[in-house]
């Protein structure tokens, strides 16, 4: 049983799967939901299988939520940090490459700090590979699991709720979060209304032109309290060189979503963060806690979603040969 | 490419029939009644494990607890096909420690599927007792499993010949019948 069309190679961004695909993915992962909630939360799926995720740039709960996914399939998952690598001593990406190929990965999770990294490894290795977030442009698995959690919110009864006319509010850096760059491509696709709320300096300047469908606001107020979720992204202050905003105070009147601002929300909306939260600057620590948010869902639907990447990407065969002759 | 032929080997009445007689297998065969609950095997043993259930419930003067089982990630052939696979729910909504279970399934053929379900079953607790069920038993075994209860046991050519048994059945295809595809 399976479906050709949705065959999944390579998650490299939102932008290179299509509806059905992006369909299979959150379909999957909500079957490996029920997994997390077995009393011995282990498939032999992926057994024999190998796994490696390949950091280049700091990041536990990605690392870790790959990592518990891969074990939960019963895969060997090994860890390569971009400051344990051989980067460090001058090695280049390639030969990175070169060499975990040799070990004859299955899949390779990548994170790293330039945009295109996971392309090029696609293109040169002969595993399969995801991207856990490339630079300034891509986070696919992270706008997969923010789905999940609204399908959850919108849906009732255990059932999931269509995205479709629902209105998406996305508060924050939105030139430095690839996460906003894979959710401004996946909730369109899904049929939200997506609005992007932040300072005239975190919003990029062609923003209307790449994503006709958004609406962009620099003011917070009056922007979301219509929304059935807002999703308030971290202040990266490391990727960003220059401050584009003159205090974290005066960020957090304008932009953050305090608890005066959340009692102003539509009554079922829910609040999104990616993590890890900067309390008191984007989200007041009793709207993070809060019945609202569903902080914690991304948490738990982040395990499902990687499950599910893990097991569409190296759970078929990747035989070049294999793969030639089925078109 | 030749067309593929449908042979019936069996109506909606030798179906009933063969669900009468395994239903009153089962009561006989059952050293535990409290314990007794049935597990479906997606997608085609789902509906028969309903089908049992309404004939065991007057009996047993209870509701039977069913679940279903979707073995897929259990699966020894996932990595061998071409196609996306497609995983389904499992949902088993009673603790299975010490339980009489009854596996059913639609056609029994190689076992491998059979393995999956038992290997599955085994994650969710250590029942007293797993039974199989399956309506239609086509030989062409590749693992030593035996059916316990079966509706209609076929002499069909071992594995390798193109030949397909299918059960349709009135919740899933409208109607109620056994194919023969040759």
């Amino acid at each position: 049983m399976g479906t050709r069309n949705a065959l999944i190679r390579h998650v490299l961004g939102i932008g290179e799967l299509n509806l059905s695909q992006v369909e299979t993915i959150l379909k999957t992962a909500r079957v490996f939901k029920e997994i997390l909630s077995r009393p011995v939360k282990k498939v032999p799926t992926l057994r024999g299988r190998l796994a490696v995720n390949l950091f280049f740039e700091p990041s536990t709960r990605t690392r870790t939520s790959f990592e518990v996914a891969g074990k939960m399939l019963s895969a060997d998952v090994i860890n390569f940090s971009g400051s344990s690598s051989s980067l460090t001593k001058g090695e280049t990406l390639m030969d990175t490459a070169k060499n975990l190929e040799a070990m004859h990965p299955d899949v390779v999770v990548v994170r790293s700090h330039a945009a295109g990294v996971p392309w090029m490894l696609a293109r040169n290795l002969g595993c399969a590979v995801v991207n856990a977030g490339d630079g300034l442009h891509e986070h696919p698995s992270q706008a997969l699991l923010d789905a999940l959690t609204l399908q959850d919110a919108f849906g009732s009864a255990g059932e999931p709720g269509s995205l479709r006319g629902k209105r998406i509010v996305i508060v924050g850096d939105i030139t430095h979060s690839r996460v906003a760059g894979s959710n401004l491509r996946l909730l369109p696709m899904l049929g939200a209304k997506v609005r992007v709320v932040g300072p005239p300096t975190m919003i990029p300047l062609g923003m209307r032109q790449a994503f006709p469908g958004i609406e962009v606001s620099h003011q917070l107020d009056g922007a979301f309290e219509d929304a059935d979720a807002v999703m308030m992204l971290r202040i990266q202050k490391e990727r960003i060189a220059e401050p584009l905003f003159p205090t974290d105070r005066e960020y957090s009147r304008l932009f953050g979503l305090g608890l005066a601002r959340a009692e102003r929300l539509k009554k079922d909306a829910v609040v999104l963060h990616p993590g890890p939260i900067n309390r008191g600057v984007e989200l007041d620590p009793r709207v993070a806690d809060g019945p609202a948010s569903v902080i914690l869902d991304q948490v738990e639907n982040g395990v499902a979603v990687r499950m599910a990447l893990l097991y569409l990407t190296a759970g078929h065969d990747n035989d070049p040969e294999r793969l030639g002759a089925e078109s | 490419m030749t067309a593929r032929k449908n042979r019936r080997l069996l109506d909606a009445a030798a179906i009933e029939a063969a669900l009468d007689r395994m239903a009153a297998a089962i009561l006989e065969a059952c050293e535990d009644r409290e314990a007794l609950c049935l597990v479906g095997i997606r997608t085609g043993g789902v509906p028969l494990a309903d089908r049992l259930a309404a004939r065991l419930e007057p009996e047993l003067g209870r509701a039977l607890e069913r679940g279903t089982l979707d073995i897929t990630l259990y699966r020894d052939d996932l990595l061998r096909g071409l196609d996306q696979p497609q995983v389904g729910p499992t949902r088993l909504r009673f603790g299975l420690r010490d339980r009489w279970v009854v596996l059913v399934d639609d056609v029994l053929y190689t076992g491998r599927t059979v393995r999956a379900a038992i290997d599955a079953l085994m994650d969710f607790g250590r029942p007293q007792r797993i039974a199989l069920a399956a309506l239609v038993d086509r030989g062409g075994r590749e693992l030593p499993i035996a059916p316990d209860f079966v509706g209609e046991v076929l002499d069909l050519p071992a594995p390798g010949h193109d030949l397909s048994v299918k059960v349709h059945l009135k919740e899933t295809h409208g109607k109620d019948e056994v194919v023969l595809i040759s």
